[in-house]
């Protein structure tokens, strides 16, 4: 299960930083979801992983019987944090793509 | 600090919230009526940052802490008022507050929703000075950058647009660092709490202190690339000077947030244990860096906007480096330097708007640089109405020539004084009579040519805009556009004759901040309210 968690967060974090390093906006902001999504499962990733156990403290559970409730709680903040400064990015470049008529991030690239 | 005035701590978040909530139902066409809320809402501000201020500069100040939803310490979210989150309260309010009166000569009605955003970066600023809480100081490094971003943009054109993205796209990022940072720390420390935090690093074990001085390390980055240190710092000059005056002037209190942080983090979690100094070279080191590329490029600056675009990194700079030095005095020195500098580059940014009106775009600017700029096809926003200042000519070059002195911290005022008590504690760093080490030396001289450097750009540019000025043209300033300026300058004059009583604040400061206990014990005694069920406030992040 670890294995296969930080093989996923690896890989979407590295496509993200090729993307964004990437000259169209376009790229760009696929770049930021990705990473985005990578962080949030490094996040939740940080509270151990486990399998078919709640959060939920009751009578006589023990720790190992229990999920730390607070990385679940982070991830929900930064997963709503992240959609809407990404969906903010998304209508700023839409208005640089008006405005300059390219979609490279400098707005002067060629013009196609 | 009990009863009522207890409750002032959550005020300055509350209010700007509030007024951002209202001016949202009032339609755009009601200028005046929007103008009216978002002023108030600012005065109000202005006066609970001053009260604060005020207590915590009495002769029994300590550490105010504000339990939300009334939950003990570790598990709820706290606001922590200190001597430091004091004076940011108030230097943010300041500067809010002019920036503000300023805008409404003409920018505000340049666009949609300006005061909304206005309010909400205010809020996201206090919130992220009195939060004691790491994800709660992301929640509101989000709001506040939320907010800025619809604000750089503010006034549209080409110019802002593409600042905007290269901006937006560079704060995600930053964003992303510090979620990995503060998941980092959580992971292995098991708590968000900074008092918390602070007490549990000390007797960590090896190997997860490790991954622990990672997070803070990646955290760490996220700071600086707010506070712009070289080689993150790229897209500060850009932005700032392609923003709007108004909105330039109030950005200078962002980068100053990244400084808070980093002072208020490393003074407290890395105090003393195995990881005491953790960062410090590599703030030293840095900010020598940004030093010297700030003032690189203050030299090599055609545009005014880009000048004081590399004035805040000079100014961020000069406080990097004092950090890494880590030396009580140095840093009190450094306190003052960070008002006085906050408030001339405020003042700077919206003069340069001013002063510039009366020529071209790009009067002064080469041809060939202006086109690596972009084009400058920007609208110019409408004349406001209202009295125009008698003797501009007089009144801006006066007010430019302080910033020059300001800025290049020449005597009489308060960046002299501010420099003076930086560079005279850094020649006492070290036992008494062993001479400070080469990298002190090499502080000492950065930070006496930058000023140089500042000075002669000053000079060079103030030449040209005021004597040489070909078209000749008067501009058209409205008495309310050059109070504010005045008004930031008049605070320096202020922050010079009263250079004892702050130098005392600031050390009391400092010291108070040198002692982590102070805030660790005050957060973790804190005591919740009794016959008040905490299930109903709710302690979630």
């Amino acid at each position: 299960m670890e294995i296969i968690l930080s093989i996923a967060i690896g890989v979407m974090t590295s496509c993200g930083v090729w993307l964004i390093l990437r000259p169209r906006t376009y790229q760009v902001i696929i770049g930021l979801s990705l990473l985005s999504y990578a962080v949030n499962l490094f996040i939740f990733s940080t509270g151990g992983v486990k399998t078919n156990v709640p959060p939920i403290l009751g009578e006589g559970a023990s720790s190992s019987m229990l999920a730390d409730p607070v990385p679940q709680a982070l991830v929900l903040t930064a997963i709503v944090i992240g959609f809407a400064t990404t969906a903010l990015f998304l209508v700023v470049l839409l208005a640089s793509r008006g405005l300059t008529g390219t979609d490279h991030v400098d707005g002067r690239g060629d013009k196609r | 600090m009990n009863g009522w005035s207890h409750h002032l701590i959550i005020a300055p978040v509350l209010i700007p919230l509030a007024a951002a909530a209202i001016l949202l139902f009032i339609d755009e066409r009601r200028r005046v009526a929007k103008a009216m809320v978002s002023l108030v809402s600012t005065m109000l501000l202005l006066a609970v940052a001053f009260i604060l201020f005020e207590i915590e500069s009495g002769p029994n100040s300590f550490e105010g802490v504000y339990l939300l939803g009334n939950w003990a310490a570790p598990f709820g979210i706290v606001l922590v008022l200190d001597g430091l989150s004091a004076l940011m309260l108030l230097l943010t309010a300041i500067v809010g507050f002019a920036a503000l009166v300023y805008s409404l000569a003409r920018w505000h009605a340049m666009g949609a929703h300006f005061h909304s955003m206005f309010q909400l970066l205010l809020m996201g600023v206090n919130g992220a000075l009195l939060t004691g809480d790491l994800f709660n100081l992301f929640v509101f490094f989000e709001v506040m950058l939320a907010a800025s971003y619809g604000l750089l943009l503010h006034g549209s054109g080409p110019l802002r647009v593409k600042a905007g993205m290269h901006y937006i796209a560079v704060n995600l990022a930053a964003a992303l660092l510090f979620l990995i940072g503060v998941s980092l720390i959580y992971g292995t420390a098991g708590t968000l709490n900074m008092a918390d935090l602070a007490a549990r690093i000390p007797d960590m074990e090896a190997d997860r202190r490790m991954l622990m001085e990672a997070g803070a390390g990646v955290l760490g980055i996220a700071f600086l690339i707010k506070a712009g240190m070289w080689p993150l710092c790229f897209w500060l000059p850009t932005a700032y000077s392609a923003a709007s005056a108004p909105v330039a002037g109030v950005f200078a209190i962002l980068s100053k947030l990244g400084i808070y942080v980093i002072l208020r983090l490393t003074m407290l979690l890395f105090d003393n244990g195995p990881s005491a100094g953790f960062g410090s070279t590599v703030l030293l080191y840095g900010g020598m860096a940004t030093l010297i590329f700030g003032t690189i490029g203050v030299l090599a600056s055609q545009a005014l906007g880009r000048l004081a675009g590399f004035s805040v990194l000079v100014s961020s700079g000069t406080l990097l480096m004092v950090l890494g030095i880590n030396d009580g005095a140095v840093s009190s020195g450094a306190l003052l330097y960070l008002v006085s500098s906050t408030l001339t580059i405020s003042a700077f940014f919206m003069l340069i708007e001013l002063v510039e009106r009366s020529q071209d775009a790009g009067a002064n600017v080469l041809a060939v640089t202006m086109e690596a700029y972009g084009d400058a096809d920007e609208d110019e926003p409408e004349e406001g109405e209202g009295v125009t200042m008698p003797g501009t000519m007089a009144i801006l070059g006066t007010c430019f020539a302080m910033c020059g002195i300001l800025l290049s911290g020449l005597p009489p005022l308060s960046g002299f004084i501010a420099k003076f008590a930086m560079l005279s504690a850094m020649m006492g760093t070290g036992a008494i009579g062993v001479p400070p080490t080469a990298a002190v030396w090499a502080l000492i001289i950065l930070v006496i040519l930058s000023g140089v450097a500042a000075l002669i750009s000053m000079t060079r540019v103030g030449i040209r805009t005021f004597w040489t000025s070909l078209e000749g043209v008067v501009p058209r300033v409205l008495v309310i556009e050059i109070v504010p300026v005045m008004f930031l300058l008049a605070l320096t004059l202020f922050l010079t004759v009263q250079a004892n009583a702050a130098m005392q604040y600031m050390d009391t400061t400092i010291r108070s901040l040198s002692t982590p206990s102070l805030y660790i014990d005050a957060v973790r005694n804190a005591i919740v309210v009794p016959g008040v069920d905490s299930e109903l406030g709710g302690g979630d992040h």
